[in-house]
């Protein structure tokens, strides 16, 4: 066992996660998963839509809790954190890249890059060198007035990538971020992901997409179906 | 501090975002306080001016009344309501009204009296001689009549009578001289056909203020069929008068009230899909549950204050500036020569607090509210689109 995997950047252990539990409608999305991130690994969860990928990825990402079990992030027990708390470790950890890409597009891009460091107190001129820093990182410093719902499809997605990079995050997390991509775009995100992963940012992506999971940035793959964890594969 | 003010930053920037939509519940909410505002203001400020005017009038009014009616008093009665203790001065006074077909109006004639003093006079003097007389602004203006002009009024005996305008009033407001034609007393009690001895009442000055109820009593004694009548319940009548004006201004205006309310309530708990989902958005990239509602109070903060700012300035400007043109024909008297109001700048801060307290608060709730579920929503939802 490496020394990373000893100490891991996350550890989940038997987390389970039902959604409207009691009701008729009750879904047990993951039924018992232990898993490891270790820290500078670009790490694949594949699986068909409904596998519970999704559901995995944001309780890594501190987005909800489990019904049972817990996650460690760094040595932090967040699966029992307040609300505060956890928002707290979401802001200063994770950045997220949505499948739909979430902007709001009245805002122009450098509002939207800049919405995770508005509640955080730093600095205004901090933000906007923070900001110009990421834009220029994606190639968006021309656009950076223009709202975001009248630039095209591909900046918009580097717009979404910018944002989730403005936090300076340990851990990117992406829910299938190419589902939506032709290849050309695909190929740019993946291009992009490659050198976060080569400055050493920790990457999770859920995807079924082969694109993604055969490309060669890819560390590790977990393979997801049915609320488990069923296999997990080296690329 | 800075992470509060970056929130407002963005509350405004998300204010701006929906330019037409904000503008119009500002134009609303704003239009609903300056009524309100207007109605407040307008009877504050003409029930201070009443209590302003009423400073110098006699702490007692005698009256005689028979049948129910008002009818002249003697003027020996005076002699001896003056003898009893306490009591400084009494005073005949000669008044009554007169309808005047030319302009079709009706005039108030009083005679000269201590009354007088509290009242200014633009331009001229009081009357010392039977053919002279000083009129009111509306009056003057009606006859197109300044100092040095003539009038004709129409005396008891319904005979024309001419008089010199010898000067012209002013006072803290028009309400007390804008109809009145002011003439020496004796040609008061000629005018208005008041037999020789008696006056239409009496004034009664007395020293202690405490002991105004005990001398009206007396007199009410002495004379059981007067009416003593105090300063303090001219001026309580005065009030509860433009309390119920303004009350029934309000019950009018309430429909116009609940429908405002309807709209703000409609507004703020219908969170559209949209802001449900940028609440979702901003909680997904690191805004917590409290920055959320801080956002949405700050934009209800913003849009309330706003709003009630420009409600106040306007119901001031409609009130102070303009003379409150839309609102006087519901607010003044019973006179023909109506009064041209110009209220006197006066507003209680209480009631400024009772407006923002009773629009600000109910309107930022009815925001907030609404937003807690999104904002207590785990963020997860947004994320599965």
């Amino acid at each position: 066992m490496t020394a990373a995997a000893e100490n891991p950047l996350v550890l989940v252990e038997d987390v389970t996660k039902i959604y409207h539990r009691g009701a008729p409608d009750e879904v047990r999305a993951i039924r018992g998963i232990s898993m490891t991130v270790s820290r500078g690994e670009v790490l694949v969860l594949e699986g068909p839509s409904g596998s519970g990928k999704t559901s995995l990825l944001t309780i890594i990402g501190c987005m909800s809790r489990p019904t049972s079990g817990q996650v460690l992030v760094g040595d932090r027990r967040v699966s029992r954190l307040s609300e505060t708390a956890l928002t707290s470790v979401r802001r200063s950890t994770f950045g997220f890249i949505f499948q739909q890409l979430h902007l709001i597009p009245d805002l122009s891009v450098k509002d939207n890059v800049m919405l995770p460091l508005y509640p955080t107190g730093m600095p205004v001129a901090e933000m906007d060198e923070r900001v110009d820093r990421v834009l220029s990182a994606m190639r968006l410093e021309h656009r950076r007035t223009a709202r975001a719902g009248r630039i095209s499809g591909g900046e918009q997605q580097r717009t979404a990538i910018a944002r989730a990079l403005v936090t300076e995050p340990t851990i990117v997390i992406a829910d299938e971020p190419t589902a939506h991509l032709d290849s050309e775009l695909s190929a740019e995100l993946l291009k992009i992901l490659a050198e976060l992963n080569g400055a050493g940012t920790t990457i999770i992506i859920a995807t079924h997409d082969p694109r993604v999971m055969e490309h060669t940035v890819v560390s590790r793959r977990l393979v997801v179906r049915d609320g488990l964890i069923v296999e997990e594969a080296q690329p | 501090m800075r992470r509060h003010l970056k929130i407002l930053d963005f509350a405004l920037a998300s204010l701006q975002r929906r330019p037409f939509k904000n503008w119009a519940i500002v134009a609303v909410y704003a239009f609903t306080v300056a009524v309100v505002a207007s109605v407040l203001f307008l009877t504050q400020s003409i029930r201070q001016e009443a209590a302003q005017l009423f400073v110098g009038a006699p702490e007692l009014t005698v009256q005689r009344m028979v049948g129910g009616r008002h009818v002249p008093i003697g003027i020996d009665a005076g002699d001896t309501i003056a003898s009893f203790p306490g009591v400084i001065d009494v005073e005949p006074r000669f008044w009554g009204y007169t309808y005047d077909a030319v302009t079709e109006s009706t005039i108030t004639v009083m005679g000269v009296g201590p009354g007088m003093a509290t009242i200014e006079l633009v331009e001229g003097r009081l009357p010392t001689h039977s053919t002279e007389c000083a009129v009111g602004a509306g009056v003057a203006a009606m006859w197109g009549s300044a100092v040095g002009g003539e009038i004709i009024l129409v005396d008891a005996a319904t005979t024309g009578v001419l008089y010199e305008v010898v000067g012209t009033f002013t006072s803290p407001s028009d309400i007390l001289t804008n109809d009145l034609v002011v003439m020496t007393s004796d040609e008061a009690a000629l005018f208005l056909g008041l037999p020789v001895g008696l006056a239409t009442d009496l004034g009664v000055r007395v020293a202690n203020a405490g002991e105004v109820d005990t001398i009206a009593a007396k007199i009410k004694r002495a004379f059981p069929d007067s009416r003593p009548i105090t300063r303090a319940e001219v001026l309580r009548t005065y009030d509860a008068v433009f309390h119920w004006r303004s009350g029934m201004m309000l019950a009018v205006f309430s429909g116009g009230l609940i429908a405002f309310v309807i709209l703000a309530w409609d507004k703020a708990t219908g969170l559209s899909a949209e802001e449900r989902r940028e609440i979702g958005i901003l909680k997904a990239v690191g805004w917590d549950i409290s920055d959320v509602l801080e956002l949405k109070m700050l934009e209800g903060v913003v849009i309330s204050l706003t709003s009630l700012i420009v409600g106040l300035i306007a119901a001031m400007i409609h009130v102070f500036v303009l003379g409150a043109p839309l609102l006087t024909p519901m607010l003044r008297g019973w006179s023909v020569l109506f009064p041209k109001l110009h209220p006197t700048p006066h507003v209680d801060p209480y009631m400024l607090f009772a407006i923002g307290f009773l629009t600000v608060v109910p309107y930022v709730a009815a925001t907030v509210a609404p937003s807690w579920k999104a904002a207590t929503t785990d963020p997860d939802a947004v994320v599965r689109g």
